[in-house]
């Protein structure tokens, strides 16, 4: 059959609208609100909706309308995105914690790719981002380089720390390849804060991001509207993140993907069909690092501020969270997972002391009653257009 | 020249340290294949437990060698009690899990003890002083000069770990242990109860870190709620390094460390901040050269 006739079935497109615009008004309610109550309540409700969608296969109708418009689910994230903003649009601490949330989901969709798609566990991932953001310290310091080079050479070093580790990387597997990078995320701290030439624990000052003459500390003036300049870095960000979620899920898409998988699940049988096992690891580890680098760049840019305590061990853990709490290998679950890790504690004050605890017990939780994740990565089907 | 003493007899308190943790992890991936990063935690937890034991037996007017025993006892039925409880309510549901997903678990109950700790303390963000109960003083042999304490601590550590090493090799429950980890299914067709031998190995793991960090809290005099973390991770670079569910590897491993450490603050003392970069350093150095550890697990794999 061709392509063509699966069209003939027309699958309805409201649940695709309604999602949408439900993920919108939650996400605009649960940053706005400050009300503890008012907040529980929300966090509920949204919760609850979501569990009936789950349940009552709404979510299915919302995958299938949205595998059969890709540009329209684009075209409306883009709307919803925008209209987010512009509610938020002088919030600044929302809209600061928005950028949080997607760079948390940029790094964890390089660990996607590194620990989900080629099985490569890597628990420096807040040590790799810390290098781009010391890159971009140190460059800055220099000056003379524009931003735009110097947030992609915050990636590049991080690459180069890292293919300092590919070798042990490549040479160890399961526990053992879990010793590699966690011994390297606990010495990069302990080295920044014996160095003095890094700034040690204080760490370093750096200016914000001037993208192309775009100064991004001043505020946006448009059509007589003011918008408070961490709107620069959401856009930023957010574009970022679409940026990186399009690459991946095009690799996952793509041979490459299917290799990736192959070598995760079964190295005996991929060196048996003839496939280069340390190439395509040492490809998933170049574009989780690049990713991490990059956004710890931006993160450093935007905060003006870096210090070794922003880059620890536990760091790593809370980005593994993520991953694992949305679904390990699922690039869509790690958006809900960052949302919930990152914002949820800043916004339930009660919890901000408890923060680490109630990570832990999360995912404690999670692992025991759901082990896949909030959600699951659904196996791969290969030709369902010859099938169908 | 009179700091070779002062640097051995460090080195050896830290390996012994070190070798103790690095036991626990070998002994619980020998029998069930988890890593518990959770571990390092249980020591820190076994140390406040002994502080608060030697406060109250200190309010109740015991003298101090009684101060000291029913400390020791406190941290080592309290790890104990705590690590069967892990093994039971969090790692055995889990133990058909992915390995990540196991490593991940433990890690996160490892931080959730941490955290309680911090929180639920009193004054628990502080380092907490831990009472000097082993007698003072010291002799000097040449230039260099010998704590009595440490000479003890070191004896008592090396003796326990001989114990443990006893258990495992030479007693009933050291033989449905290792039957256990050999094959599971066949020890529990030889009517070897499973869901007792689990936890109970668990509960051995464990004591050996209420132990060492008993012994921790004595040499040091000061405790804290985050010394666990550091030590899990040296405890199983170690165990890695010594090459995983091999006893002996591990205690190989964990002077290894202590030694690479004590030789960087020997020789240059000026890095001495430096001295777990460069130990971590060559643990990846050597992990690279030999990937499954220096003892190295025997066997090819099977497709």
């Amino acid at each position: 059959m061709t392509p063509t006739s699966r069209t003939l079935v027309r699958v309805p497109v409201w649940p695709l609208f309604v999602a949408v615009a439900f993920a919108a008004v939650a996400l605009t309610a649960l940053v706005l609100i400050e009300n503890q109550k008012l907040l529980g309540a929300a966090l509920a409700i949204t919760a609850a909706v979501c569990f009936c969608a789950a349940r009552f296969g709404g979510v299915a109708a919302m995958e299938v309308a949205a595998s059969e418009n890709p540009w329209l689910l684009r075209g409306l994230i883009t709307v919803a995105s925008l209209a987010v903003i512009f509610v938020l649009r002088d919030d600044n601490f929302g809209l600061l914690m928005l950028a949080t949330v997607l760079i948390y989901a940029t790094i964890c969709l390089g660990l996607t790719v590194q620990m989900g798609y080629a099985g490569l566990t890597n628990f420096a991932a807040a040590a790799f981002a810390g290098t781009g953001g010391y890159t971009a310290a140190m460059l800055g310091r220099q000056g003379g380089l524009p931003d735009a080079l110097v947030l992609v050479c915050g990636g590049l070093v991080a690459v180069f720390i890292g293919s300092l580790l590919i070798l042990p990387v490549l040479r160890t597997r399961g526990h053992y390849g879990a010793l590699t990078t966690m011994a390297f995320g606990v010495m990069f701290n302990v080295f920044l804060d014996a160095n003095d030439f890094f700034g040690g624990p204080q760490g370093l000052k750096l200016p914000g991001i001037n993208l192309f003459g775009w100064d991004f500390t001043n505020d946006i003036h448009i059509f007589g509207l003011v918008l408070s300049s961490y709107v620069n870095y959401v856009i930023l960000t957010g574009i970022l993140t679409a940026l990186a979620m399009i690459f991946v899920g095009l690799l996952d898409r793509s041979w490459v993907g299917v290799w990736f998988d192959v070598v995760r699940l079964d190295e005996t049988a991929a060196s048996v069909f003839g496939l280069k096992i340390a190439y395509w690891k040492v490809l998933a580890f170049t574009i989780g690092n690049f990713l991490a680098g990059l956004m710890g760049a931006v993160y450093a840019k935007m905060t003006g501020f870096i210090a070794p305590a922003n880059f620890t061990f536990g760091d790593s853990l809370v980005m593994v969270s993520i991953v694992i709490l949305g679904g390990i290998g699922n690039r869509w679950g790690v958006l809900p997972a960052a949302l919930i890790v990152v914002l949820l504690p800043e916004k339930l004050q009660f919890i901000q002391e408890y923060r680490l605890i109630f990570y832990a017990v999360l995912v404690i939780a999670i692992l025991t009653m759901r082990p896949d994740g909030l959600v699951a990565r659904r196996v791969r089907k290969l030709h369902t257009e010859t099938s169908a | 020249m009179g700091m070779i003493g002062q640097h051995l007899l460090n080195g050896l308190m830290q390996g012994t340290i070190y070798g103790l943790v690095a036991m626990g992890f070998t002994i619980f991936f020998g029998v069930m294949n988890v890593i518990k990063f959770s571990h390092g935690d249980v020591l820190t937890l076994g140390a406040f437990g002994g502080l608060v034991a030697v406060w109250a037996a200190n309010a109740l007017g015991l003298s101090v060698p009684l101060q000291f025993i029913v400390a020791l006892c406190v941290a080592m039925a309290l790890t104990a009690v705590v690590g069967a409880g892990i093994s039971h309510f969090l790692i055995m549901p889990l133990r058909n899990a992915p390995p990540l997903n196991m490593l991940l678990m433990t890690m996160m109950v490892g931080t959730a003890i941490r955290e309680a700790i911090r929180l639920f303390f009193p004054n628990g963000t502080n380092p907490q002083r831990f009472p000097e109960l082993l007698p003072a003083g010291g002799f000097n042999i040449g230039p260099s000069f010998f704590r009595t304490d440490a000479i003890i601590l070191i004896i008592a550590g090396a003796a326990s770990i001989g114990a443990v090493y006893w258990i495992i090799n030479h007693s009933k429950f050291g033989l449905a242990m290792r039957a256990v980890a050999e094959d599971t299914e066949t020890a529990r067709v030889m009517g070897i109860n499973f869901g007792r031998i689990i936890p109970l190995t668990f509960a051995l793991g464990s004591i050996t870190a209420g132990f060492a960090g008993m012994i921790y809290a004595l040499y040091y005099s000061e405790i804290n709620y985050s010394m666990g973390l550091l030590l899990a991770v040296i405890g199983f670079t170690a165990a890695i390094v010594g090459g995983l569910g091999n006893i002996w590897g591990a205690i190989i491993g964990g002077y290894l460390f202590a030694g690479l450490q004590t030789f960087v603050v020997a020789a240059m003392p000026s890095m001495s901040d430096y001295k777990n970069v460069f130990a971590f350093v060559l643990i990846i150095v050597l992990i690279t050269w030999r990937p499954t550890g220096l003892l190295a697990e025997r066997g090819s794999e099977r497709v």
